[in-house]
């Protein structure tokens, strides 16, 4: 198993152990299981941690713990904390770019453009943090006299099925829009290609987003999609990384607790998508996908 | 909105009881002996007929399978009329007209018209106003006084909101364009007909949709007067059809697969199936659904006017009302005061003939949710809570019920979690703002929340807390057509109202 390699070949190299990113922590899976990552052309690139059931509720769990406290955090702060994610992205590039380019079977170059689009997408959705609620956000001129306001606010824990293709930029371009507002999430990596989310699980455990905001899953989607969209603590599913076929299922399943759900924009497939199109893989309405709006009224009066 | 603070002239002070607190000389809420003389709105500017059809592209039709229904007078619970029962065959049929509407005619009519047209319809209702009051109120069972200063004049309120929408798209998402979705299937639910027909219909058409509407089985009436409306402004046909039948009717007009976009107001049970009928089509769905508010009064709250705000908040349309304040949630220091306060409020609350002007709570809808109501409020006895009503009499005939305010209760109370959609409330305690955000919160439910305490730091902290779509401050019950409504969590999601509300019915593309 060559693994992913960085550094001289001369020198016998430290292969790292993929494991999970639940409530800052990284356990492997409770069960115990891993699977066997290969890249496209089928090379063994590295054992993965096989996600369980109780993995996922672990991270749901420790999603809910985190919710208020990052909702909480101001604007500002929060979105200082996700261009820091960009600061310490950019000091490990040359990790991302190695892990891409196997990982996706792609050159050094291309992967590296890849990395590049995905620490600048950080930069972009920090700078929306203290602007969502301008932008999204009213004052209403109610025909009494009350004042009235709207303000958006985080919907609260979001089940992420990260793109299956794209493993970093598609996974980055769909996690900072539910985090800027001050959502937690449940991710599931690419099923075939989750080493990069791992190592950007790392970088998040050493940036400065709490402890649970992000929990990150590697496993087999049709062991976790399920459970994910059925589980009643999570109130809304990013389905992008859903396969087409199973599409109706998760839906119906999120259905049973109203959870919101945000779907591929209409004739658009996972491995096709231009993610380095920022025009269409950045988007304020990909924020607006995870608010609430609450809406607030005030008597006017002596 | 604040229907029944109209009346506190007459809340005379009542003799102390024994029970009570002297220095209160309040509380024991016997019904006050004032004698009102009926005050009937005459009907005769409403004619309703025997039978009414589908309305169809612009066209009254029977069902293709000839098969009606009969809608009834809740207060008195004679028929009114025969309506058809739509079937799959007219669903299919309306959902066409509606299509050919959009392309042909609605879709390429600049905003400028379109507008003209909302205008008019505004108008027209303003016009027509007492008459669609005096329809809600026999058709729905809710007093005059309602029907006539809140439902109609929001409804046309609504539509006059958003006309001046249509054609100012582009400056409502500023860097996108704003494109209609297409053909809009709306279905409604039969406490706020009208006024919900227009929350549905008004944004729908400023942004370019036609529309297929579905009025509650027991509320048909005022939307069928409502396309007679249409045409009488002019409307191109198509533009706006309504069909009528039992829920089943409504599933198969959101899952027909030639509708864009899904709008549902009513039950969170009905929510999730339609959620689940169209889950994989890539329809756009807004939910409006149940709720179960909370609202909390603090110890420092202005009483007499938190009290007109719990009797607005729960006892307003009957209490079937989604974002009825149906949780009353009370600081423990002033629980017994203010509990005192509502007993007397409520014995001067008039229960009965919807159509007299001096009722503030008329029928139930229908002899189904009365009965929900009536098994409600025994489970609420069964399980140990106090059940006061005032000692009012109810009209021999009709689905009526006593305003009921429980207190003793518990969160585990199937009252204190389950929407009952009457006039029922239920009243906890609590110490610290802490236990008021926990219990307020502590449902599935996310629609709206009510506070009262004269801190203005305290009313911002607790707005942020609240996990709820519209949070009430120092008021309850009140709606604008400028102002976005709906729910978190199991309330449903988008909203309507405002430029919110205008957003659910525009596909956003790029420039």
């Amino acid at each position: 198993m060559p693994g992913v390699r960085l550094g001289a070949p001369d020198r016998i190299d430290i292969r790292k152990t993929y494991k999970l990113y639940i409530g800052g922590a990284f356990p492997r899976s409770e069960s115990g299981r891993t699977y066997l990552v290969t890249s496209p052309k089928g090379d063994e690139l590295a054992n993965a941690s096989r996600a369980s059931r109780k993995d996922l509720r672990d991270a749901v769990r420790a999603a809910r713990k985190a919710f208020e406290p990052w909702a909480g955090r101001t604007a500002m702060n929060r979105g200082q904390v996700l261009y820091r994610v960009a600061e310490l992205m950019e000091g490990r590039r040359d990790q991302f770019v190695a892990e891409v380019a196997a990982t996706e079977g792609l050159s050094g170059r291309r992967a590296g453009t890849l990395v590049d689009h995905a620490i600048d997408r950080w930069v972009w959705y920090a700078g929306w943090a203290d602007k969502i609620a301008q932008v999204l956000g009213s004052t209403n001129p109610v025909a009494a006299p009350y004042f009235n306001f709207t303000i958006p606010e985080a919907t609260g824990i979001v089940g992420l099925v990260g793109p299956e293709s794209s493993s970093l930029l598609g996974l980055v371009s769909r996690l900072a829009p539910i985090l800027v507002s001050g959502n937690t999430t449940v991710v599931l990596a690419s099923e075939t290609r989750p080493l990069p989310a791992v190592t950007l699980g790392e970088v998040l455990a050493t940036s400065d987003v709490p402890a649970g905001v992000v929990n990150l899953l590697t496993g087999l989607k049709k062991e976790l999609v399920p459970v994910l969209a059925a589980h009643v603590d999570v109130d809304a599913v990013d389905t992008w990384g859903v396969a087409p076929d199973d599409q109706v299922a998760v839906e119906r399943s999120a259905a049973e607790s109203i959870k919101r759900i945000a779907r591929r924009p209409r004739g658009v497939t996972d491995a096709a998508f231009d993610w380095t199109d920022d025009r269409a893989a950045q988007r304020p309405e990909w924020i607006a996908a995870f608010l609430e709006m609450k809406t607030v009224w005030h008597p006017i009066g002596a | 909105m604040d229907m029944m603070a109209t009346d506190t002239k007459q809340s005379a002070p009542v003799r102390a009881p024994s029970s009570a607190p002297s220095s209160w000389g309040l509380g024991d809420g016997q019904a006050i002996p004032w004698e009102y003389a009926p005050a009937p709105e005459s009907s005769e500017i409403v004619t309703i007929r025997d039978r009414y059809g589908l309305m169809v592209g612009g066209r009254e039709v029977p069902s293709s399978d000839g098969t009606t229904f009969t809608t009834v007078n809740p207060a008195t619970e004679e028929p009114l009329a025969e309506i058809a029962r739509a079937t799959e065959a007219d669903v299919d049929m309306a959902v066409k007209a509606a299509r050919q509407a959009q392309s042909k005619s609605w879709g390429r009519l600049p905003g400028r018209e379109r507008a003209k047209y909302l205008f008019r319809i505004a108008r027209l209702l303003q016009e027509r106003s007492r008459e669609f009051a005096v329809l809600e109120s026999i058709d729905s069972g809710k007093p005059i006084k309602e029907s006539r200063d809140v439902d109609v004049p929001l409804a046309a309120a609504h539509f006059w909101y958003y006309a001046g929408w249509a054609d100012k798209l582009e400056y409502a998402f500023p860097g996108r364009v704003a494109k209609p979705l297409g053909v809009a299937a709306q279905v409604i639910p039969w406490n706020f007909p009208l006024l919900m027909l227009a929350w549905k219909i008004a944004p729908a058409l400023a942004a370019g949709n036609t529309v297929v509407l579905k009025p509650a089985s027991t509320t048909p009436l005022s939307a069928l007067l409502f396309a007679e409306l249409c045409r009488e402004a002019d409307l191109p046909p198509g533009v706006v059809n309504i069909i009528t039948g039992p829920g089943e009717i409504g599933m198969a007009l959101v899952t027909h697969p030639d509708v864009d976009k899904v709008a549902f107001t009513g039950s969170t049970a009905v929510g999730r199936k339609i959620a689940q009928g169209i889950a994989g089509q890539g329809k756009a769905l807004t939910l409006e659904l149940g709720g179960k508010a909370a609202n909390i009064v603090f110890d420092d709250a202005p009483l007499d006017q938190a009290v007109e705000g719990i009797v607005n908040g729960i006892y307003f349309n009957q209490g079937e009302v989604c974002c009825a304040g149906s949780r009353l949630l009370v600081q423990e220091s002033i629980a017994e005061l203010l509990i005192a306060k509502l007993k007397d409020r409520l014995a001067t609350i008039r229960v009965g003939d919807p159509l007299d002007k001096n009722t503030d709570v008329g029928a139930i809808n229908s002899r189904a949710q009365l009965d929900k109501i009536t098994e409600l409020v025994a489970a609420g006895v069964a399980e140990g809570a106090d059940l006061y009503q005032p000692a009012c009499e109810l009209p021999e005939r009709g689905y009526f019920f006593r305003p009921s305010l429980f207190t003793n209760v518990a969160q585990s109370h199937r009252i204190a979690r389950e929407e009952i959609f009457g006039p029922v409330l239920a009243t906890l305690t609590f110490r610290t703002p802490e236990e008021a955000i926990e219990k307020a919160n502590n449902t599935p439910y996310g629609l709206s929340a009510g506070i009262w305490t004269d801190k203005g730091s305290r009313i911002l902290m607790m707005v942020r807390r609240m996990r709820a779509g519209v949070v009430w401050a120092n008021t309850f019950n009140k709606f604008d057509p400028t102002s976005p409504f709906g729910g978190y969590k199991e309330s449903g999601y988008g909203r309507e109202g405002g430029l919110h509300g205008l957003q659910a019915y525009v596909r956003l593309e790029d420039r």
